[in-house]
């Protein structure tokens, strides 16, 4: 279970988050929405560790999210919007993917990853294989939770049911909690148990 | 179906530049006959010849001989010879200063602050003054060269380093990587290394030909190689009287050379430097 409480951000003097309170448990399949600028993508940072927040805190079962180490991939990771840009250009597939330890075999064929791809740069893929290729890395055996940021926004209908349907199928059946950061309120839904949605705070 | 057909088989980018591997076997391959017919060359044939006094190029003298009767062809490949090591040595010292300033620079705030001083501050004075200065502070001489052409030509490389490491150091897949439990040590190894590599080699050989016309330059003017040891900026500004005199040959074959060298690094480094960007054109 991630939980948090009481989270508070600002930017200099503009404050985007404020009296955040969140719990995702294991397998469920969170939303989250609002207005660009409201601070989706902060919170997702803060959720995943990358940030830390200047005011309340995140758990995971109720104790501090453990820093990543050699060896040890953080348990909450945070899926980037843009796949071009999260991927090292000059890296091939098969690289990538075991970034993180050795590729986890019922992972990627569930995000129907082809073995064909792996000698292959980043650029020699198509936009849905490369989001579903930066995605299958950051599938690890101890990965609790999943922050994906407005993961298939840079994709056609086609390819973004393919890849949440996949995604949230392979979430459920291993306990991972996903939250899936979105504008589109017909994408979440569709895909989430439940939704939440952040207001745009002015100033 | 024949648009597309077209469109998916096309040829994609047609490369406008030769390969870089091709230039560089020229540029090597010259370095290489200098320094091997420099280290051949007879020293006998570096005397002088009170018999064969400003003879024009010929069968015996291919380049002439200058009014002391040396022979220009050979005391040419002997100051190339000279003026490839200094170059070389200038051009590794300039290249390891911008790397270390560039990498130093995205440590962190303060450092890179200080790194962009420093480097403005150098753009900003001309690069011949510059050049004079240090040289005449080290005393002149082959040393003096060296430190006053390395000092000088690290600012764009470093520039460039600068901005290229910032930009993998804050770029989502380093992120990813840490957030996998990659340390800081083996981020810097197999993300920013592959990046900065290319920029580094191509950047190096650019800064060659500079150096050795720059060690020309200073040469030619008194502060650089000292006077009895053959370069080319000594044999171009001795043969200013000859060339009064109508023995135009004496500057002939030392300026040619040193532009052939020159021209050929130049290139090579240009094709290095397109062939930097990242596969598939982007980054």
């Amino acid at each position: 279970m991630l939980t948090a409480r009481g989270l508070r951000h600002a930017y200099d003097t503009r404050t985007v988050l404020d009296g955040i309170d969140l719990a995702l448990a294991p397998g469920e399949v969170l939303g989250l929405g609002g207005p660009s600028g409201s601070g989706k993508s902060t919170l997702g940072q803060l959720l995943a560790g990358r940030m830390t927040p200047q005011a309340g805190r995140v758990r995971l079962d109720g104790a501090a999210l453990p820093a990543p180490a050699p060896g040890r991939p953080a348990p909450v990771q945070y899926a980037p919007q843009t796949a071009e840009l999260a991927v090292d250009p000059r890296w091939s597939v098969a690289r990538i993917l075991s970034n993180g330890g050795p590729p986890d075999g019922a992972a990627l064929s569930a995000l129907g990853i082809q073995p064909g791809w792996h000698d292959r740069r980043p650029s020699e893929l198509s936009g849905g294989e490369l989001a579903r290729v930066s995605l299958a890395r950051l599938i690890h055996p101890g990965l609790r939770a999943l922050i994906c940021d407005e993961i298939t926004a840079q994709l056609d209908a086609l390819e973004q049911a393919a890849l949440l349907d996949r995604l949230t199928g392979l979430a459920r059946r291993r306990g991972i909690g996903l939250l899936l950061i979105s504008h589109s309120a017909g994408l979440r839904a569709r895909y989430c148990t439940r939704s939440l949605t952040l207001v745009a705070r002015g100033g | 179906m024949t648009a597309i057909e077209l469109l998916s088989r096309g040829p994609g980018r047609a490369r406008t530049s030769r390969h870089p591997a091709w230039r560089g076997a020229v540029a090597g391959g010259l370095v290489l006959l200098i320094m091997a017919g420099a280290a051949l060359l007879p020293p006998a044939w570096l005397d002088l010849d009170i018999h064969a006094v400003g003879v024009p190029p010929g069968p015996w003298h291919p380049a002439g001989t200058d009014s002391l009767g040396r022979d220009v062809a050979a005391r040419t490949l002997a100051a190339l010879s000279v003026s490839v090591t200094v170059g070389l040595t200038a051009a590794i010292a300039s290249t390891a200063i911008a790397l270390a300033l560039g990498l130093a620079a995205s440590m962190g705030r303060g450092a890179d602050h200080v790194v962009g001083v420093l480097t403005e501050l150098v753009l900003g004075l001309p690069h011949f003054v510059l050049l004079i200065m240090v040289a005449f502070a080290t005393g002149g001489g082959t040393t003096g060269v060296i430190v006053a052409v390395a000092l000088t030509h690290w600012p764009r490389l470093a520039r460039l380093l600068r901005h290229e490491a910032q930009g993998v150091a804050a770029s989502d897949y380093v992120a990813v990587s840490r957030a996998l439990g990659r340390s800081r040590l083996w981020v810097a190894r197999h993300h920013l290394a592959p990046h900065l590599l290319p920029q580094v080699v191509a950047g190096f050989v650019l800064i060659f030909p500079h150096a050795i016309l720059h060690e020309a330059g200073l040469s030619f003017i008194g502060l650089g190689i000292e006077p009895h040891l053959p370069s080319v900026g000594v044999m171009l500004a001795q043969s200013l009287r000859e060339i009064i005199a109508g023995h135009w040959w004496v500057a002939l074959a030392p300026g040619l050379g040193l532009v052939i060298v020159a021209l050929a690094f130049e290139r090579f480094g240009e094709a290095l430097r397109q062939a930097a960007a990242a596969p598939g054109g982007t980054g």
